[in-house]
């Protein structure tokens, strides 16, 4: 080790924290001319934290699953009274979705309709939440070999999730349509009207830009549009719903306050690169 | 094991273990840190858990900024601000800014916050809790270019200084017993 003086070693304790504040700012300024590098070390991290976050997820489920059952216990009856009613409901629509299926498929027939290719799918684990405190994202663990791309589209058993925005070896972010960041073109179903749907950070992302004189209805369904080729046409979104401040909203279908199981489409789309998480810049290399 | 030098008296032969042990009790403030960081991020589910991971960090540093400083020294605390980046998906570079600018005021002030008691300490700890969170918001928000709500930043604020004593009384308890380098 070097000998240094006694006030040498003073004023060299006494330089650091000026030097690593520089530093801080110099690691900002590095952030944002590498915008990759940011994305790089964070994957790496997150593919070594989620096969430990991955083992405890199963644990802590159970540990949920438990306190919730017992909970449920309470009001079991009026839940089954509930259920029963909703089944008779399901069950009527079922018969009129079949019917409607066997139509579409009879028309289509006619029509010489071209399908629309099937999608190919993973099934992910959601293993952490990986927002942060402004941002609102999901990470997956998927496994090594996994084929997931940006720009994947993610949804869950009722409806949209998101879009992948970044891939580890064994990890993968989804960007939540909650997000601040986030904007899909929409289709209001009554109307067919397009409109682009804003993230907020919030629960419930808010409608802009619909074409003049459609204005959303309140429960109105809202599915993607193929407009831009980000999305494939008619995934449920959700339903309308007018703010306090009257200002037209979507209540989520997918359950995106506890997600556990999201599947991961491949539709082949490569319209528009993932929306870009906060302090990045535009991904320029492409995906 | 240099600062237990400088003080004249009789001292245990300097063993491999008892270096260790010294080492283990010196790297514990860091170590404790850093362990709970991870451990917020772990999934339990809890509503708005990300707003613990920012809550901890900042109490954590705060605190042994004020008791044992020689134990993080500002390059650790510009790694555990380089690991609350990542883990807390913030641009790169705020972290590190914001903790050593929560260190280097504490440590400035730590005479007469630690010598007032434990609730003089905990009230500045409120404003340097509301401090630390506007200054990550205001650097997110120009990093990013967009304005970003305010509303998290004040919740971490407030939910940081709700947390403080909880994890402070268990911190002092630790830095008298099993973080003290002089009970080696």
């Amino acid at each position: 080790m070097i000998r240094l003086s006694i006030q040498a070693r003073q004023a060299l304790a006494k330089l650091t924290l000026p030097v690593l504040i520089a530093a801080s700012f110099g690691l900002m300024l590095l952030g944002k001319a590498d915008a990759l590098l940011a994305e790089h070390a964070r994957m790496a991290l997150a593919d070594t934290l989620a096969p430990i976050y991955a083992a405890l997820a199963e644990p802590l489920g159970d540990l949920r699953d438990s306190i919730a059952s017992a909970t449920d216990l309470w009001d079991v009856r009026a839940e089954n009274t509930r259920l029963r009613d909703e089944n008779e409901r399901l069950r009527r629509w079922q018969s009129i979705a079949l019917a409607l299926d066997a139509e579409n498929q009879r028309l289509k027939a006619n029509l010489q309709w071209i399908p629309d290719p099937d999608p190919s799918y993973v099934t992910a684990r959601v293993v952490a939440d990986a927002g942060g405190v402004y941002a609102k994202a999901v990470l997956l663990s998927v496994g090594p070999n996994h084929g997931i791309r940006k720009g994947e589209i993610a949804l869950d058993e009722r409806g949209l999730v998101g879009r992948v925005t970044e891939v580890g070896a064994r990890t993968a972010r989804v960007l939540l349509i909650t997000d601040l960041n986030s904007r899909i073109p929409v289709i209001l179903e009554n109307s067919r009207a397009h409109a682009i749907l804003v993230g907020t950070n919030g629960a419930r992302p808010r409608l802009t830009y619909w074409a003049e004189g459609a204005i959303p209805q309140e429960g109105e369904r809202v599915v993607t549009s193929a407009e831009a080729g980000a999305f494939p046409a008619n995934l449920p979104i959700g339903a309308v719903h007018y703010s306090a401040a009257n200002v037209p909203e979507v209540v989520p279908a997918a359950m995106l306050d506890r997600l556990e199981i999201v599947r991961i489409f491949d539709y082949g789309l490569g319209g528009i690169v993932a929306p870009e998480a906060p302090g990045r810049l535009p991904d320029r290399r492409g995906r | 094991m240099a600062a237990a030098d400088q003080t004249p008296g009789i001292r245990p032969r300097a063993t491999l273990g008892r270096r260790l042990d010294i080492a283990a009790r010196q790297a514990f403030p860091a170590g404790c840190t850093i362990a709970l960081m991870l451990l917020t991020e772990t999934p339990f589910g809890i509503a708005d858990q990300a707003t613990l991971l920012p809550a901890v960090t900042l109490a954590c540093v705060y605190f042994w900024s004020l008791y044992r400083p020689a134990a993080i020294p500002p390059p650790v605390v510009f790694l555990i601000g380089l690991l609350f980046d990542l883990l807390g998906y913030l641009p790169l570079g705020v972290g590190p800014l914001t903790l050593l600018v929560v260190y280097g005021l504490a440590l400035r002030w730590r005479r007469p916050l630690t010598a007032q008691g434990f609730a003089t300490g905990w009230l500045a700890f409120a404003g340097f809790a509301a401090g630390g969170a506007v200054l990550c918001w205001v650097l997110a928000a120009l990093l990013s270019f967009r304005l970003l709500p305010l509303g998290p930043a004040l919740f971490e604020a407030a939910l940081a200084t709700a947390l403080y004593p909880a994890l402070a009384i268990s911190l002092i308890r630790a830095h008298r017993t099993v973080a003290d380098p002089e009970r080696a």
